[in-house]
């Protein structure tokens, strides 16, 4: 099969669905003309033109509730931030009106946009731009999150995005852009809330989302070269809906837990995981439910310490084997 | 006020432009075409808001509305005046004020004080409120609690009619104190920069709370001009006369149908109550004299009234009558209220998510959302 990068997975997502429904249309900044700040968009704007690809000003807020309200006339507005981490001066756009219109409306209105951007530290760019928010965001009711890790699931979950008529963010990461995996030519799409086994194991279960998930697959390498232990990895691809279901079912079959994640651990994505899983498999457990998430503090800019701060293969497998 | 005031002293705003007369304003291509009956259903419809208004607030001090209660009382000609001239493709959406708004797009008396009763037979079924009333199917995008922040909504009603090539504008409304808020004038920004056909309208009732507005706005005539920087038109209204509001909004409309190009529009007006109906300090911030200055001198009601009993259109009588008739409707609505039943429990946990309200309804979307979205029903969906 072919191979093509996560950017270029993303790309075709936006151009198929600008092709299929003529109320899609991308705005952010420098999306058009620059070519996108990540050239995720690149080339777009000679195809589809004015209409269809937005440069906005950098006005988070403005543009983003634009797209809101734009949305509830009918249009499916794919609102980019060149880093999700811009998000928060558009916080009341995205967590009042995106999550709670159609709620306080009582249900007379849906907002059908989708917000996507790169959502991720590593990038030596220091604290206020290697934010993920994806635990802030799937807090508010009324709001959908996806976390691909993969340029498969990045485009079948960023057409599902666009068709949806609830709000979806969808959670980049800049350092998947440039990686190749295999995505078919035939139109595909993948359902939110279904995760993804990585890698069937037995002895562990390593749950992750978004980068993560790959960091946990690369652990479960030297997990089997190096410990003769069988880790199966369990991809959530989307954090709201969870596939609480194949959660559970990891866990019953190995009976050993590691969560990993790029996310600050406190009221993290694992936390609520961890709760889950000890409230509905709490008899499945022979140990502790472990977890992996980055260090606990403001993003660190300097170069051999953010590698350290974020989750690598290494800290996942130490941690592993504290409980195997 | 005297039968013979007609409200044209230029008492409202200090900018250099002058009210337009009465007589002349009555003769303007917009207000010259509205009938008999156009105008006395222009004037029951301000008395309607009042009526409810009074009535809202007794069932508050009877507790029987929760939270906050944003009256709109002495502003009714801005929302009359605007909504009078709005046409199929044109849209509005204001702040938490919201009930002078809603009823005259044609909300019901009854889906609105059922509301605010946190009834099942609210607008928005009990789940939003006297700040978030909504009818999409009014062309009415609510009623947002969040100062400022329907600004940006608004300018995207905008953007998507001219997209969609319809022939529409969107009617955005503020108040004085939202016009200093970040999200505003991005939405501003916008506008300008793409041509939205677009209305912003500041609702000017000289206080954000008990803030005066000179003690919150840099401005040296009027806060409207804010607009010039933004490359947008912008006029300044006395929002107490329902002609002018019409004739300065029905310029505005036309430059939004013909030309796609945003206004700025501030209407001076003033509201009798309290902030909320909670503002204690109601009269602290401002002197009894000025309200009741207001109320004598400038009020809307009175002043259309007097306009239309010169022009030979309403008698008192027949204004006593539409006045009893407004009251004994909102007394009808609050009774219709209090008799309605408040939502089961289980309606908590519907209108948040689409895809879960009209699971079954569309195969394509159900395959599309799988898993769990909702982590703590309270034993809710299992009683289900
Ligand atoms: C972002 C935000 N800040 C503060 C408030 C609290 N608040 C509600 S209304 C209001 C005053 C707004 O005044 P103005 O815009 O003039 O509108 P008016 O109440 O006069 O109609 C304040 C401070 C809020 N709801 N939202
Ligand atoms: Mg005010």
């Amino acid at each position: 099969m072919r191979k093509i990068t996560y950017r270029q997975a993303i790309k075709e997502a936006l151009a198929e669905e600008i092709e299929r429904d003529e109320n899609v249309f991308v705005m952010g900044e420098e999306v058009a003309q620059y070519n996108g700040a990540y050239k995720v968009t690149e080339g777009l704007w000679q195809k589809y033109g004015d209409k269809r690809l937005v440069d906005a000003p950098i006005s988070e807020a403005g543009f983003v509730g634009l797209g809101i309200g734009a949305s509830m006339l009918g249009l499916r507005p794919v609102m980019e931030f060149m880093f999700w981490s811009f998000c928060y001066v558009a916080f009341d756009q995205l967590l009042n009106n995106g999550s709670f219109c159609r709620y306080m409306s009582g249900g007379l209105m849906n907002v059908p946009i989708t917000v996507r951007g790169p959502a991720n530290g590593g990038t030596n760019v220091g604290a206020t731009h290697s934010h993920t928010p994806e635990n802030l965001c799937a807090n508010h009711p009324g709001i959908k999150v996806v976390c691909p890790s993969n340029a498969y699931d990045a485009k079948g979950l960023m057409k599902t995005a666009i068709r949806d008529n609830d709000p979806v963010f969808v959670m980049e990461n800049t350092l998947l852009y440039g990686q190749e995996w295999e995505v078919p030519e035939d139109e595909y799409i993948i359902p939110m809330g279904k995760a993804n086994i990585l890698k069937e194991g037995k002895d562990i279960s390593f749950i992750a989302h978004g980068r993560a998930a790959i960091t946990a697959l690369e652990a479960a390498g030297i997990m089997a070269s190096e410990h003769d232990i069988d880790a199966e990895v369990l991809d959530l691809r989307s954090i709201r809906p969870l596939d609480v279901e194949a959660i559970l079912a990891t866990v019953k079959k190995t009976n050993r837990v590691v969560l990993v994640e790029e996310n600050k651990p406190f009221c993290g994505v694992d936390a609520q995981i961890s709760h889950i899983i000890q409230e509905e498999a709490f008899d499945h457990l022979d140990a502790p439910i472990k977890r992996v998430s980055s260090i606990d503090a403001p993003q660190i800019y300097s170069m051999p310490l953010e590698k350290i701060q974020i989750p690598d293969a290494r800290r996942v497998v130490k941690k592993a084997l504290e409980i195997c | 006020m005297s039968d013979t005031d007609t409200g044209t002293e230029n008492l409202l705003y200090p900018g250099q432009e002058q009210e337009p007369s009465a007589e002349e304003l009555a003769k303007t291509e917009i207000n010259a075409a509205l009938s008999p009956e156009d105008k006395l259903r222009l004037y029951t419809e301000m008395v309607r808001i009042r009526a409810f208004e009074a009535r809202s607030l007794r069932a508050y001090q009877q507790g029987k509305i929760g939270g906050f209660l944003h009256l709109y009382e002495g502003q009714e000609a801005v929302a009359v005046g605007c909504v009078s001239l709005m046409g199929p493709d044109d849209h509005i959406i204001t702040a938490y004020r919201d009930h002078g708004h809603a009823l005259a797009v044609g909300m019901t008396m009854n889906e609105c004080m059922a509301e605010m009763f946190g009834k099942a037979t609210g607008c928005s079924k009990g789940k939003g409120g006297s700040m978030h009333f909504f009818a999409p199917d009014k062309n009415y995008w609510g009623g947002h609690g969040i100062v400022g922040g329907q600004v940006p909504l608004g300018t995207g009603l905008a953007f998507a009619l001219k997209y969609q090539g319809k022939k529409g504008c969107a009617l955005a409304f503020m108040g004085d104190g939202a016009v200093n808020q970040g999200a505003v004038h991005e939405a501003f920004n916008l506008a300008g920069l793409w041509q939205l056909p677009i209305i912003f309208v500041i609702e000017n009732n000289k206080y954000s709370m008990g803030t005066s507005q000179a003690r919150s706005s840099a401005y040296d005539d009027c806060l409207a001009k804010r607009g010039e920087a933004y490359d947008m038109d912008w006029g300044v209204v006395n929002g107490n006369n329902l002609y002018h509001v019409r004739e300065k909004t029905a310029e505005a409309i036309k430059r939004a149908h013909t030309d796609s190009r945003p206004t700025v529009l501030e209407m001076f007006t003033y509201r009798y109550r309290g902030h909320s109906v909670a503002d204690a300090n109601a009269e602290k911030y401002r002197e009894k004299k000025e309200i009741q200055d207001y109320k004598t001198n400038r009020d809307p009601i009175a002043l259309f009234g007097n306009i239309l009993k010169a022009e030979g259109l309403l008698k008192d009588e027949q204004a006593k009558e539409i006045e009893k008739t407004a009251r004994a409707e909102a007394d009808a609505a609050a009774q219709f209220a209090d008799k309605s039943p408040f939502p089961n429990p289980e309606a908590i946990l519907e209108d948040s998510y689409w895809s879960v309200d009209n699971k079954g309804k569309d195969a394509d979307i159900d395959a599309l959302n799988q898993g769990r979205i909702i982590f703590e029903d309270g034993g809710l969906l299992k009683k289900k």
